[in-house]
């Protein structure tokens, strides 16, 4: 089947990793992504709940700090693997079923702008079976709704064990929404990364 | 992998935006597909359909659904001085290029509810050019339209503007514009006098005006590629020479066909100017 008379239809192998959290993310965040090689061969879309109004370092500091590439979203970008994108402050983060990064001033959902449930739902939609969701420590629910909307869809649900995070609201919440999902430690969120994921490809 | 459920849902949502076009020609077919699926998602809630092939029937049958759709198919979030460090480099690098024209058209594109039209005519009145000044507000929803031409916000909403004017280098009180009653600010009118509010699509209609300035600021990040491409294109034809396009602060025109027909001209603000 020739691409181009379907340039808006995945392939089937296509796979991501999307992340979501808030409270002590860049604790966590730091303790998975620099584990990652720079021949990573997933794209890892990142929501992390931020004041809006502030011009955000955080790709950047992670980026020092990782192999893999770390940068702020541009809209309409197009994903690329062993990078990390994280959501600017203030806009949601969307993925189109093209594979391309998308931006939206829209509402805040649960108070939040970015909503890790806008990503997490839209990431569903474009990936399918092919994506897995990680849901870390976070002091608020957001997240519970887009994770089961992964599962859904046929992706994999990881949820940081709510009694080793730094705020245990929405893992707990995840779990509750997702049954399928499996709690894990960082360092076995990590691994899976690392290891089992990279394999299922 | 998508589930068969999902494929399925896939299509009927091309089918209904499909059908919207076909029907009333309004075309969000080169809308990003992801936030469109949210908005009409809401909108599905909002009409209680279980499907969107039921919004579809819906739509289709009864014309009172549409004008109720079209709030939901188009983004209405905007605050005036939105961004403040945009204003302040229109203010400081754009202005005085543009004090140099004996007058002035301005296209504020996608206005909505008409917060930067009215940003930018307080600026220009502030700057001393609202005199030589013309200023088209466009949007495709004429709801939106009619709000901006009536110029009332939530009194609310009063603190955040008042803020981000003065960030944005505000000369005067926000409090000199507006007046106060039964919870809304009213813009006053003499802000509109210089102000044009016309029905324009940036999917289907042609350009609109020689301008010399276009600010279209989260409006394209709604937009397909393909129709990023087509807007950019309509600004571009219908900028003055050297003529000035301000972008929201997320959108760049980095992935543009058009990335070699503008300069950035401010290096922090998302203000471009045609290169010839």
């Amino acid at each position: 089947m020739s691409r181009d008379l379907f340039p808006d239809r995945p392939q089937a192998a296509a796979a991501a990793v999307v992340i979501g959290a808030s409270a002590g993310a860049v604790e966590a965040l730091i303790r998975i992504l620099p584990e990652l090689p720079e021949d990573y061969p997933l794209p890892l879309m990142i929501v992390v709940h931020l004041p809006p109004d502030r011009e955000s370092t955080l790709a950047a500091l992670l980026n020092t700090r990782c192999r893999i590439t770390v940068k702020e979203a541009e809209d309409k970008e197009p994903i690329r693997p062993g990078t990390a994108y994280l959501a600017p402050p203030d806009y949601h983060l969307l993925i189109e079923p093209e594979f391309l990064l998308s931006l939206s001033n829209e509402e805040p959902v649960l108070y939040s702008r970015p909503s890790i449930d806008v990503l997490f739902e839209s990431a569903a939609d474009a990936y399918g079976s092919g994506l897995t969701g990680i849901i870390l420590t976070g002091a608020n629910s957001d997240g519970a709704r887009g994770l089961r909307a992964v599962r859904a869809a046929g992706g994999l649900a990881l949820v940081q064990i709510p009694e080793e995070a730094d705020a245990d609201t929405m893992p707990r919440a995840a779990l509750a929404a997702c049954p399928g999902a499996r709690a894990l430690t960082l360092a076995q969120i990590t691994g899976a990364l690392k290891t089992e994921l990279p394999r299922a490809l | 992998m998508k589930t068969p459920s999902a494929e399925t849902e896939d299509l009927e949502l091309r089918l209904l935006v499909e059908a919207v076009f076909q029907r009333y020609h309004y075309d969000f077919r080169d809308y990003s597909t992801a936030s469109l699926k949210r908005r009409l998602l809401q909108a599905r809630e909002r009409f209680q359909c279980a499907s969107f092939s039921a919004l579809q029937e819906r739509v289709l049958h009864d014309p009172e659904v549409l004008p109720r759709m079209l709030g939901y198919l188009t983004v209405q979030v905007s605050e005036m001085f939105r961004d403040p460090s945009f204003f302040l480099a229109l203010r400081e690098q754009v202005v005085p290029h543009l004090r140099t024209y004996p007058s002035l058209k301005v296209w504020v594109a996608g206005c909505s509810a008409g917060e930067e039209l009215y940003s930018l005519a307080i600026l220009f009145r502030e700057e001393g050019l609202e005199e030589r000044t013309i200023f088209y507000a466009t949007d495709i929803n004429t709801d939106a339209l009619r709000k901006a031409e009536a110029g009332v916000y939530d009194i609310d909403r009063i603190a955040l503007f008042t803020a981000n004017h003065r960030l944005a280098g505000g000369k005067s009180s926000l409090s000199d514009y507006y007046t106060a009653a039964y919870g809304g600010a009213a813009f006053d009118k003499s802000l509109r006098k210089r102000v044009v509010f016309s029905d324009h699509s940036l999917v289907s209609d042609a350009v609109f005006a020689e301008a010399h300035l276009v600010c279209c600021r989260n409006v394209m990040i709604y937009f397909k590629r393909t129709l990023q491409d087509r807007a950019v294109g309509l600004f571009r034809d219908s900028l003055v020479r050297k003529g000035f396009l301000g972008l929201g602060a997320k959108e760049s025109l980095h992935f543009s066909a058009h990335a070699a027909e503008f300069r950035q001209f401010t290096p922090n603000e998302r203000i471009y100017q045609k290169s010839a």
